[in-house]
């Protein structure tokens, strides 16, 4: 019970955010109307993303230091996590698009930077297939790996404040100041966004033990 | 001071290379005329001043990665332990580093020399501002290319991973150098660029600051 109560804590979350974040009442907003629901099923995923990045860039600088084989794992299974909700973020955010914007992909300079930041992971991953000898795999992907996020940092929080985007919360298109004035979207938000991040969380402990067994067999 | 020695005799062995053998400059300088030349060739005249500006940076970007990635990727084993017997891996990066600017510096001045001959339609009103991100670009690229170039090489899958990993880094600097680059054909007045100025050497100076910090145990095998 000791260790599984966040994983409770985090399904119950994102069940209670897939109910609530459908029924309850959100205010009427021009443009984007109903839609504006889709900001607790979209944004968490960022989060969720943001954080594992986080975690494996941690990790990254961990494994340079102690050089163990257990934190390189942890690098590359928290990128493999973050990937995925990295992906689930461009694919919400293109289906809103499509029914508020008219199209799946605009070019608007959010969904192109996300985009970047996403290739930036697939590199780092194409990265590590390039090399076959363990340490010397783990040693220069976790330079690029550290190498690489400020420069994620900058496509994904600075870039689009200097660009003209359509994106909510750019230039003078309703964002998240006029949501938050809104307490019954507050009330749905914060929980999607926590209950993400702890599933995101999950399914990396999860990778990470599959991969460390399957490491273990090879070894032995 | 130790360090600055170093450095100093670092950049002087990198000229001295260059300089016998003349591969790197001449065949980059060749490589950018020929680029855009072939431009010239197969557009024959340019629709508006964005493609003006956004061919320019596509044939910079092309030549820089060819430019930069030569600095570790052309060393063999026995030069890398020579050097790292002999300096410290600080130095060792700056100096190339710093070599690399000077080389794009020299390419990027003499390929917008020659781009706005070819393609007279476009030429900025403001050159002034154009070659402050010209320069800004050179800069940067080097900065990037330099570490990706040890990283790629290190990982000994020279020209495609390189490729693979700068491009993603390097697009955001990419961005701001081409919206610089755009107030200086549409001849904004200097203000309207500070931000962007100011953005891009922030950016590099992120970028030195993480190489340096990565760089030695990139080094160490």
């Amino acid at each position: 019970m000791n260790k599984i109560w966040w994983k409770i804590l985090g399904s119950m979350l994102v069940i209670y955010t897939a109910i609530a974040g459908l029924l309850l009442g959100v205010p009427r907003l021009p443009i984007i109307n109903e839609s504006i629901r889709n900001l607790y099923f979209h944004v968490p995923m960022w989060f969720a993303m943001i954080v594992l990045f986080s975690i494996s860039v941690f990790y990254s600088i961990k494994s340079l230091s102690t050089k163990s084989e257990t934190d390189d794992l942890k690098a590359v299974e928290s990128v493999n996590a973050g990937i995925i909700f990295g992906l689930l973020g461009l694919v919400t955010g293109a289906i809103w698009a499509k029914y508020t914007w008219g199209q799946f992909w605009s070019f608007d300079p959010k969904q192109n930077f996300a985009a970047i930041s996403v290739l930036l992971y697939f590199a780092y991953l194409i990265l590590r297939n390039a090399i076959d000898e363990e340490q010397k795999r783990a040693k220069i992907s976790a330079i690029y790996n550290i190498f690489a996020f400020p420069m994620m940092v900058v496509l994904l929080f600075v870039l689009p404040r200097l660009k003209d985007s359509l994106h909510p919360g750019n230039g003078g298109n309703p964002g998240f100041n006029s949501y938050d004035l809104d307490s019954r979207m507050r009330m749905v938000f914060y929980p999607a966004c926590l209950g993400w991040i702890i599933i995101g969380y999950w399914v990396y402990t999860i990778r990470f033990r599959i991969r460390s067994i399957e490491n273990n067999q090879q070894h032995n | 001071m130790q360090l600055a020695k170093e450095v100093k005799y670092l950049i002087h062995k990198e000229v001295l290379l260059e300089w016998r053998s003349k591969y790197t400059i001449n065949g980059i300088l060749l490589y950018v005329v020929s680029t855009i030349f072939t431009c010239y060739l197969s557009f024959v005249s340019l629709g508006d001043k964005l493609a003006w500006n956004a061919l320019f940076w596509i044939i910079i970007l092309f030549a820089s990665i060819n430019g930069v990635s030569k600095s570790f990727l052309q060393e063999t084993k026995g030069q890398q332990l020579y050097n790292y017997i002999l300096a410290s891996p600080a130095a060792i990066l700056i100096s190339k580093t710093v070599y690399n600017i000077v080389l794009m510096l020299v390419l990027t001045t003499i390929a917008l020399g020659f781009y706005t001959m070819v393609f007279d339609t476009f030429t900025p009103p403001d050159l002034l501002l154009y070659y402050v991100a010209v320069v800004m670009g050179s800069i940067s690229f080097s900065t990037v290319f330099t570490m990706v170039s040890a990283i790629a090489s290190k990982a000994g899958n020279g020209g495609m991973l390189m490729a693979i990993l700068s491009f993603p880094i390097i697009i955001p600097v990419l961005i701001l150098l081409i919206k610089l680059a755009k107030n200086a054909v549409d001849g904004l007045p200097w203000e309207n660029s500070y931000d962007e100025i100011g953005m891009l050497l922030l950016v590099n100076v992120l970028t030195v600051a993480t190489s340096l910090l990565l760089f030695p145990y990139l080094w160490r095998d």
